[in-house]
């Protein structure tokens, strides 16, 4: 039980500078193991730059992003040297973009989309990561059939599910997303996000999701933060954020969505 | 009897910056207490405020002042300055709350969404699941929908749905927001022996009743939400 | 130290040594040593503008122009052959601006320059290997961004190699992967072999002779020195394999040596010879015969007969 209260993720302070320009400023927070922090915030409001920062993909220009690993203990992620930042980028963390496009290699069928992160960690026998390809496209919903066919031959959703099984192959603890329903239909959302929600609980993930889609937020998220123009503006747990929200801002965000 | 939960001095208003920054008070001083074995109904006119009230028990709303104080865990937690992981673990297993409002994920069959907070807790789901079917039995929702999602029901079996999954897990203390507002003379038949039965194996509950015969029915107390509003005793 | 060659007989103009200037050899053989240094790893040169187009070898010869003095043998093969266009051509062009000896003969080359193919005959140390290559990076296949390549092989990033391997089973049933298959060197660096047929990978491996790469296009250069370890990628349940024919060589009859097919006639008919001409021809003088070899009594060379 200590272990689920101890921090898997510390951000402290975190800023992103483009020039004068602020991307992301003085953003702190903590991630327990399991548990799902949403970002929301319009276009431009930093949440993409925080993601980036926070994720390994762009050197904060201040702060620290700190790591639970498995094996060294809580390390700086942008301490650790290149070869071990990319290691735990492909093994114990995971990235879903928002275009699958942008996580998938099109040009290669789905088994060796997934077989791809085991292959990377030494794997060598074809027909146990064939057959691992084949579980995880059931998990995530995607007949056996299809296990040799190119991605691109998939819709959307399924291409979606596909960059998830991709992702999720190397049990990985830290999942980060940036808006992963962002270009689906709703009733092909509703899937994703009903798929999301029992691999993250079946799992034990932890999840940092970027959404400006506040009913995904309410949905997946266990703590909101919003963010406006860089900065945090509020930070709580999601459905006091969302039902009785403080910030000037957070109040204009939740006033502005169409009732169903 | 053993108290439940204590709220202390609390006070709550609104401020609606999207409307010049006007201040709503709505409570100040409010005392409140809930023991074990109890079903206290939360009174006062339309627009009282019963169901904020209840919100800011559930932390769902925050709180201007005061303190709201839970007993979970053998400890007493004070949910206004709790973190929100402590929250998330009292409503996981101390605090249940039958809303009014069916907020699910679009095409989760109906049996897994009622037996979902039992599986949270832990236990395994054939046993959850079997409770399910035990509570949806009960409450009338037909065998045929159970796989379905209950986004297509009418508001009645919506509200059945909620009910279900609100009471499957003992929950030490509950709160129900209308239990009974849309349902007929058996269902809501039901839903009373549901609450006889909460209060029976010592649940703490606090609810909002539309209708006098069951508050009468079920209740031991009740809490006039008025008596606490700003300007009440000018 | 420049050496000049004159061609009086056909009044060509004066050649430095083997064409290029001293100081291009002098670059050429530091990415050399850097590349002995390091096998398997991709050195960049400042590859030079060559008399013939890409395509051609100009990689190789280059590579061929830094290492070659007057004293050394040359012998030039294009898919085994020494007779084709590209290996006449080149052998031609260092008989001329470096006057050295050639040969068609493995044996008697003190550097033989090669297209997509190793002689069958064991090199030993004295001798040097030139391959010419077309495309040098074996991750490219997967992952267009050099800049990300070059990460990958820092980092050891291998994974994506197999991802290719993955596709050709899940497609094919098997590693279709047939030339230019991916070998790992020296346990360190994923290298590509060059477009050499997969049958030839196992002679990489501990090979007696230095051998040498040069891509002229991606003006890159790479090295195995001699007795390197050099491993073919494969999966446990899918290990590597050369390829195997059913039919021996129809003139001298080798059941060893890389085989290729010759379609005889309209009607199909074909025969199978050795790739590695001079491997063929010494073997035949030795006294081995294939089915269709014309000195073959009648009745045994029905296919070849058919094509006279």
């Amino acid at each position: 039980m200590t272990q689920m209260n101890e921090p898997l993720l510390r951000v402290d302070n975190l800023t992103m500078m483009y020039g004068d320009r602020v991307g992301c400023k003085d953003v702190s927070f903590e991630l327990r193991p399991g548990e799902v922090l949403g970002i929301v915030g319009e276009s431009g409001s930093g949440k993409s730059t925080l993601l980036r920062s926070i994720s390994a993909q762009q050197e904060p220009t201040k702060g620290t992003v700190e790591y639970q690993t498995r094996i060294d203990g809580v390390r700086d992620v942008y301490q650790m040297s290149e070869a071990q930042r990319r290691l735990l980028m492909r093994t114990d963390w995971a990235f879903v973009h928002q275009n699958p496009r942008d996580g998938l290699r099109m040009n290669v069928s789905a088994g060796a989309n997934i077989g791809e992160r085991l292959m990377a960690i030494g794997d060598r026998h074809y027909g146990n990561i064939r057959s691992n390809a084949d579980s995880w496209l059931g998990k995530v919903e995607i007949a056996s059939e299809r296990l040799d066919d190119l991605p691109s031959t998939f819709s959307g959703g399924m291409q979606q599910r596909l960059q998830i099984a991709r992702n999720l192959v190397t049990s990985p603890r830290l999942v980060f997303m940036d808006e992963p329903t962002g270009g689906l239909d709703v009733s092909v959302q509703a899937r994703l996000l009903d798929l999301l929600r029992g691999l993250v609980h079946d799992l034990n993930l932890a999840v940092i999701i970027v959404t400006h889609d506040l009913a995904v937020a309410r949905l997946l998220s266990h703590r909101l933060m919003v963010m406006q123009q860089g900065k945090v503006i509020e930070h709580g747990l999601t459905d006091q954020v969302l039902d009785d929200p403080q910030h000037p801002y957070t109040q204009l965000l939740v006033s502005s969505i169409l009732q169903n | 009897m053993s108290e439940m939960l204590h709220a202390q001095n609390v006070a709550k208003s609104f401020t609606l910056h999207t409307q010049g920054s006007v201040t709503i008070p709505v409570f100040e001083g409010v005392e409140f207490m809930l023991s074990a074995g109890e079903c206290i109904a939360l009174t006062g006119e339309s627009g009282s405020g019963k169901s904020t009230f209840m919100r800011m028990l559930y932390a769902n709303y925050t709180c201007s002042q005061g303190s709201i104080k839970v007993f979970h865990d053998g400890d007493w937690l004070d949910i206004t300055t709790a973190s929100p992981h402590s929250i998330l673990e009292i409503r996981k297993r101390t605090l249940g709350y039958v809303s009014q409002f069916l907020r699910v994920i679009p095409r989760v069959p109906t049996l897994d969404i009622v037996a979902e907070p039992l599986v949270a807790l832990g236990t395994d789901r054939k046993t959850a699941t079997d409770k399910a079917r035990d509570l949806l039995t009960r409450l009338r929702i037909p065998e045929r929908l159970w796989q379905l999602s209950p986004l297509t029901f009418s508001g009645g079996e919506q509200q059945r749905v909620n009910i279900a999954r609100g009471f499957i897990a003992d929950y030490p203390i509950m709160l129900l927001d209308e239990p009974t507002a849309s349902l007929d003379a058996q269902n809501r038949a039901t839903v009373l022996a549901l609450i006889e039965e909460a209060k029976s194996r010592g649940a703490a509950i606090a609810g909002i009743f539309h209708d006098h015969e069951t508050r009468d029915a079920v209740c031991t107390g009740s809490f006039d939400v008025t008596s606490f509003k700003v300007g009440a005793n000018d | 130290m420049e050496q000049t060659v004159k061609n009086p007989a056909d009044g060509a103009p004066d050649y430095n040594f083997a064409y290029l200037d001293e100081q291009t050899k002098r670059m050429i053989r530091r990415a050399l040593l850097k590349a002995v240094a390091i096998p398997g790893y991709q050195v960049p040169f400042a590859g030079r503008e060559m008399p013939m187009p890409y395509g051609w070898g100009t990689g190789g010869v280059q590579v061929t122009a830094a290492v070659i003095g007057p004293n050394d043998t040359l012998k030039v093969i294009d898919q085994g052959a020494d007779d084709t266009t590209n290996a006449v051509s080149i052998r031609q062009f260092f008989a001329k601006t470096a006057q050295v000896a050639t040969t068609e003969k493995t044996a008697e080359a003190s550097i033989i320059q090669t297209r997509h193919r190793i002689p069958e005959k064991e090199l030993r140390e004295d001798q040097v290997l030139v391959y010419q290559v077309p495309i040098p990076e074996p991750l490219r296949f997967l992952e267009p961004r050099e800049t990300e390549t070059r990460k990958m092989h820092a980092l050891e990033e291998y994974g994506l190699m197999h991802v290719k391997l993955y596709e050709d089973i899940s497609r094919h049933g098997h590693i279709a992967t047939t030339y230019a298959y991916p070998v790992m060197v020296d346990d360190r660096y994923v290298m590509d072999p060059s477009p050499t047929p997969k049958f030839d990978n196992p002679k990489m491996n501990n090979m007696a002779a230095l051998q040498l790469f040069g891509a002229g296009r991606e003006k890159r250069i790479y090295a195995l020195p001699p007795y390197t370890k050099v491993k073919s990628l494969d999966f446990e349940d899918h290990p590597f394999e050369v390829q195997t024919w059913e039919d021996e060589c129809g003139m001298c009859g080798a059941r060893d040596s890389y085989l290729d097919e010759v379609i005889l006639d309209d009607q199909g008919n074909r025969m199978f010879v050795c790739s590695d001409t001079d491997y063929c021809a010494e073997r035949q003088e030795a006294g081995h015969r294939g089915p269709q070899h014309h000195d073959q009594p009648l009745g045994t060379a029905d296919r070849g007969k058919a094509a006279e």
